[in-house]
């Protein structure tokens, strides 16, 4: 069967594999070469090691994104997740309405990036000048608590969502012995349940991690980075860099930064995989 | 058998019904974002500013419908709902049959390439969109793949990855015993990956599938980066654009727009909500 198999590749990988040359491999790798060159258009490229890996670091910009992006990944983890799992928790009580609240909560999903930021352009402004604060693209402290509220709107339903279907897999069975030998709600939720429940928060936490880090579209659109950069992350700061920069050696920096931006994606998937696969449990 | 199936008792307490109220309340929390915008489509421009956002749509405020016609005209709209539809449509069905034949060869055939096509699904899915973005898009360019009707092909290289992994995660706990009985009744691999291996297939192709469709029909960098925004625009792509080119922006017309372009998401998603949440549940697990 395999050597059947073998003989039909043209068929069976060739399309995937040629469209994914096109649209990664090539890219990829282009881009690693082009991260080491200083060019403005592609006709002239001009090799120059890795000076632009320095002025990365030496980028004021890119550094201050760096750590908003840091703060906001954090902030937005603990954040959803917390409330992703409490409500989760509510919701596998069997309480009534359980199903309108799950499809509503989960609904804000469906929305596109750049759509939602504009909604929430609008909402937290009107808030904001209710309450004699300054609008978003003036305060770089407004714009961030924005992206978190904004990031929490959407994702809270996704996670849910993943917390159910872990919480519905607790044994009740589990539960009911922890009860008989004289545990408490809180004692089943730290022993049992977040235990038992681990693979879900490692997903979860992963997947909130690096979307939250890989953030483009709802920065783009609710603040666009204002207050003067303020509130850029590193996605954005990337894009400012290649494309609204004036000069000749700023693309090659920004293809740099693309790179090291790859590398801290890469890096902290690793830690919080391995992080939290070392939790893991069976039953 | 004997019916022995068990009707389950639900016990509710007094707290319940709390839970129920404080959710309620957090729903109506959650909804009223897209409220506030369907409120605001309706209302006149001087009633949209920031210190009426909150007003409702009433007496001398109340617009009708002119925002709608206004703002379909002057986006556009219709165009670039075609081009987004064009470009979902055919992207989803492209990467679903293509990586679902390239994750059955992967996870049939035991060679070093099929490995190797393997780890390099799964790395792609953890690289970042601006890594490539340039070179991507010139490479595009210079393809001539930069119109709605062939970008599938570039989703289908940059989406490929997620969908074979999930693909590839179904298909290696299928039974091979079912397609070596076909093999053996004369099928050719194609006969039994179309007559056999798809059809088992038909969750994951599901949950794939609205996974790739949230991705391709929201994304907005890869199409504004690619396309030729002059003569193309998909969706995202026109509101952003119309928020930046005009002075002042018009919101009426703007969240019009907005309204028309969630609206029938919301309206497909109420309608088959079951496979989406499925869907999220499938692709939950397999990563």
């Amino acid at each position: 069967m395999e050597k059947a198999i073998k003989k039909y590749w043209i068929i069976f990988i060739l399309p995937t594999m040629a469209a994914f040359l096109i649209g990664f491999v090539w890219p990829f790798i282009w881009g690693i070469y082009l991260s080491l060159n200083k060019f403005q258009t592609l006709k002239k490229v001009e090799f120059v090691g890795f000076s632009n890996y320095i002025k990365v670091f030496q980028d004021e910009t890119f550094l201050h994104a760096f750590w908003f992006t840091a703060l906001f990944t954090l902030v937005s983890t603990i954040v959803i997740n917390v409330l992703a799992f409490a409500v989760a928790m509510l919701l596998t009580r069997k309480i009534r309405g359980t199903n309108v609240f799950r499809t509503v909560f989960f609904m804000p999903n469906l929305i596109g990036g750049i759509v939602l930021g504009y909604i929430w352009q609008s909402l937290l402004n009107g808030l904001l000048y209710i309450w004699d604060k300054p609008l978003l693209a003036l305060s770089a402290t407004e714009g961030f608590w924005g992206l978190v509220i904004l990031m929490g709107w959407q994702q809270i339903g996704y996670m849910m969502i993943i917390y159910i279907a872990g919480l519905q897999n607790v044994s009740p069975d589990l539960i009911e012995a922890a009860q008989i030998d004289g545990a408490s709600a809180w004692d089943v939720l730290k022993h049992v349940k977040i235990p038992m429940v681990m693979p879900s928060i490692t997903i979860c936490t992963f997947l909130t991690l690096t979307n939250s880090f890989k953030l483009f579209d709802q920065n783009l659109s609710l603040t666009g980075g204002e207050p003067a950069k303020n509130t850029q992350m590193l996605a954005l700061n990337i894009y400012d860099t290649y494309y609204a920069r004036s000069g000749a050696q700023w693309k090659g920096i920004g293809q740099a930064k693309a790179v090291v931006f790859f590398v801290i994606v890469v890096a902290i998937s690793l830690i919080q995989l391995k992080f939290t696969r070392s939790k893991e449990v069976q039953a | 058998m004997a019916k022995t199936k068990e009707k389950e008792i639900i016990v509710r307490k007094p707290i319940d019904n709390v839970i129920t109220l404080i959710l309620a309340l957090l729903s109506l929390l959650w909804i009223y974002p897209v409220v506030m915008i369907i409120f605001n489509s309706l209302k006149v421009e001087s009633a949209i500013s920031t210190d009426k956002i909150f007003s409702l749509p009433i007496g001398e405020a109340f617009n009708g419908v002119a925002n709608y016609i206004h703002g379909v005209q002057q986006m556009d709209f219709l165009q670039s709902f075609w081009y987004s539809l064009v470009i979902t449509v055919s992207s989803v069905v492209l990467i679903i049959l293509c990586c679902s034949m390239c994750a059955w060869y992967v996870s049939r055939v035991n060679s070093l390439v099929a490995k190797c096509i393997y780890y390099l699904c799964v790395f792609s899915m953890v690289v970042p969109f601006q890594m490539v973005m340039f070179t991507l898009s010139k490479t595009a360019d210079s393809l001539k793949l930069n119109t709605p009707y062939n970008i599938c092909i570039i989703y289908l290289g940059f989406g490929a990855g997620l969908a074979v992994f999930m693909f590839t995660g179904f298909m290696k706990s299928m039974p091979l015993e079912i397609e070596e009985a076909a093999m053996i009744d004369g099928c050719n691999p194609l006969q039994i990956f179309f007559k056999v291996v798809l059809p088992i297939t038909k969750p994951t192709v599901i949950s794939t599938a609205i996974l790739e469709t949230m991705w391709v029909w929201n994304d907005y960098l890869l199409p504004t980066l690619v396309l030729d925004i002059k003569k193309y625009k998909t969706i995202p792509m026109n509101i952003q654009y119309f928020r930046g080119s005009y002075g002042s922006v018009q919101m009426g017309a703007m969240m019009a727009c907005i309204v028309i372009t969630i609206i029938p998401i919301i309206v497909l998603y109420l309608v088959c909500q079951k496979y989406i949440i499925e869907g999220v549940v499938a692709g939950a697990v397999k990563g």
